[in-house]
């Protein structure tokens, strides 16, 4: 093992090499550090990178612990004490965070070492990362094309070998689509299962933290460090954490997988059914029993979304005021000027539409033809998976209907942008767990372009999903696939 | 529901504490006008029967003790302050 292949390995081989002394955490930090100088100025993926206090880390790092040296980049939504928390947003320029949010004290409590903050779309609003107000970021499979958003610097690090693994947030497939069309893995635990203290708050009752990886392992590796109860955090569940890596390596058979009906929609690339129809095949083969379910309130989902994280935004985003933190406009007359202009040169548009229409559907006279009717239909939607759930153990779709499109393809218009989270939105609005594995390969204008399966599972059913996911990995090359410029890279 | 001709960007923008340019008025108000007669499908559902969900799985009040613990000190809570002085933020004057 030469310091240039370190980079490519996954989390779990990592450790095995760490724990056999056969590299030390400090000479991984420096590996690290090559392959993101080597990589990054084309990728884009990375905000900030704080190398002295990695080093620093890694120096004393215990191999022995559950993630003990194995440094994991944070999306930069998540508070790190010291480092910047822009949500690449203007308005928070310059602001260095107080405290660690709590996954990331729990992954120092595991041994992990923070390293390096990932861009994002702006407060995580968007499904390519282009809605970052700091830099692009490209899919390192073709780098004319989006990593998918928002938490396109933390799949396209992982995807490039420039991160073993990363944290990302999940408000409405922000995890699982640009794992999808980055080609690695994205995990969304159930809602309340990681506590959300730390973490810029976009929609309240639908953001979620999770892990994205090299490969299903290395998910449920996170997952045993950051899953479980917080007192910081009233919606962070009180329940038991299983250990998701030992429940790892059961097969398929007597797994029930349901394909939902009306996720057979037209506007899906015949390339992504072609190998969602292929993996359902595989996963019968391996024993798994395939049912057709129906999920009737599907069409909804996508407009009860756009209301209720909307409107939660709107109340959210109200703290960036320019008081206590952040930007600040230049002399202010008064208070309002103080208010209007800051938020006017420190907002993206993406923001500020979303915050307009948050606030619209909550306004008198609106709310309950807006705002309280999609929270009924939102109650509609998760009776839907209760009844599907009945019948089997997880559900599979595509992750997204297409694999990566073009820089700038969609940014003109907003709508065409939100229906690249058809399949993932639900999830979120049921509050279920849900994960996104590479499942093949769509032939697009002389690339290769990821394609990713997802699977839903009922809620705290992590374990179940991470193991049917697992199984299907195992018996699939896909994972193994790297995109052209790590190879490149390597024979340079 | 409401129809989508109903939203006035300017209006709302300014309740949301945002100035916008008359650019940015413009196109805010085409865009959100399309998402809003999208969303008009939510007309369709019959929710006659159905209880409003705020939270996805059954969370109750969750209490704890309400005990004091070390936190920020004032120092850090005004450590990204744009203005400060004495321990304090600095704002526009708000009374005259």
């Amino acid at each position: 093992m030469t310091e240039k292949d370190l980079p490519a390995l996954s989390i779990a081989d990592l450790q095995s090499f760490l724990r056999r002394r056969e590299v030390s955490a400090p000479e991984v930090i420096d590996a690290l550090r090559a392959r993101i100088e080597a990589v990054d100025g084309q990728i884009g993926a990375y905000l900030s990178l704080d190398i002295e206090a990695a080093a620093k880390e890694a120096e004393k790092a215990n191999v022995n612990l559950p993630l003990g040296g194995v440094p994991v980049a944070i999306k930069d939504i998540i508070n790190v004490m010291g480092q910047p928390c822009t949500c690449a947003s203007k308005i928070l320029e310059g602001y260095r965070a107080t405290y660690d949010a709590t996954v990331v004290q729990k992954l120092r409590a595991a041994g992990a070492i923070p390293f390096g903050k990932t861009n994002l779309d702006e407060f995580a609003m968007g499904s390519s990362t282009e809605n970052s107000a700091m830099k692009l970021t490209r899919n390192p499979w073709a780098l004319s094309r989006v990593p998918g958003g928002s938490s396109g610097g933390s799949a396209a690090a992982v995807a490039a070998g420039a991160a073993f693994g990363a944290l990302g947030s999940d408000t409405g497939g922000s995890i699982r689509q640009p794992a999808s069309l980055s080609g690695v893995v994205g995990f969304k635990p159930t809602y309340g299962r990681v506590s959300r203290f730390g973490l810029v708050a976009f929609a309240s009752s639908l953001d979620q933290i999770g892990p994205l990886t090299k490969t299903v392992r290395d998910s449920a590796l996170i997952m045993n460090a950051i899953a479980g109860h917080d007192p910081q955090d009233s919606t962070a569940l009180n329940e038991p954490v299983p250990d998701y890596a030992a429940k790892l390596g059961d097969d398929l058979r007597g797994v029930r997988l349901g394909l939902p009906k009306e996720y057979m929609i037209e506007g899906i690339d015949p390339q992504v059914k072609g190998a969602i129809d292929a993996a359902v095949k595989q996963m019968n083969s391996l024993g798994a029993e395939i049912v057709d379910v129906s999920l009737p309130h599907t069409d909804y989902a996508v407009a009860v979304y756009y209301i209720l994280a909307t409107a939660e935004a709107s109340a959210n985003l109200a703290r960036f005021d320019g008081v206590r933190y952040g930007y600040r406009a230049e002399d202010p007359r008064d208070m309002l000027d103080l208010y209007g202009r800051t938020r006017e040169q420190g907002f993206g548009p993406e923001v500020k539409r979303r915050i307009i229409l948050g606030t619209y559907v909550l306004s008198s006279g609106y709310y309950d033809a807006y705002y309280l009717r999609a929270q009924k239909v939102r109650e509609l939607i998760r009776q839907d998976f209760v009844k599907a759930f009945e019948k089997v153990d997880a559900l599979i779709s595509p992750t997204s209907p297409v694999p990566a499109f073009k820089l700038g393809e969609r940014t003109a218009d907003p709508l065409q942008m939100y229906l690249a989270d058809i399949f993932t939105i639900a999830g979120n609005l049921a509050g279920i767990c849900g994960i996104s594995v590479p499942c093949g390969f769509a032939e697009m204008e002389g690339h290769r372009l990821p394609i990713g399966l997802q699977l839903l599972g009922k809620p705290l059913d992590e374990a179940r999903i991470l193991q049917i996911a697992h199984a299907y990995e195992e018996s699939t090359d896909w994972h193994k696939a790297r995109p052209p410029i790590a190879n490149a890279e390597r024979k340079a | 529901m409401a129809g989508a001709s109903d939203l006035d960007v300017t209006y709302v923008a300014r309740l949301a504490r945002i100035n916008l340019t008359e650019e940015e008025a413009h196109a805010f108000q085409r865009q959100l006008g399309d998402v809003l007669k999208y969303v008009e499908k939510l007309r369709q559902a019959d929710v006659s029967h159905v209880e409003a969900t705020a939270h996805a799985l059954p969370i109750f009040n969750v209490f704890r003790e309400d005990e004091p613990c070390d936190w920020f000190t004032a120092e850090q809570a005004l450590s990204n302050a744009p203005r400060k002085a004495n321990d304090l933020f600095i704002v526009p004057k708000v009374v005259e």
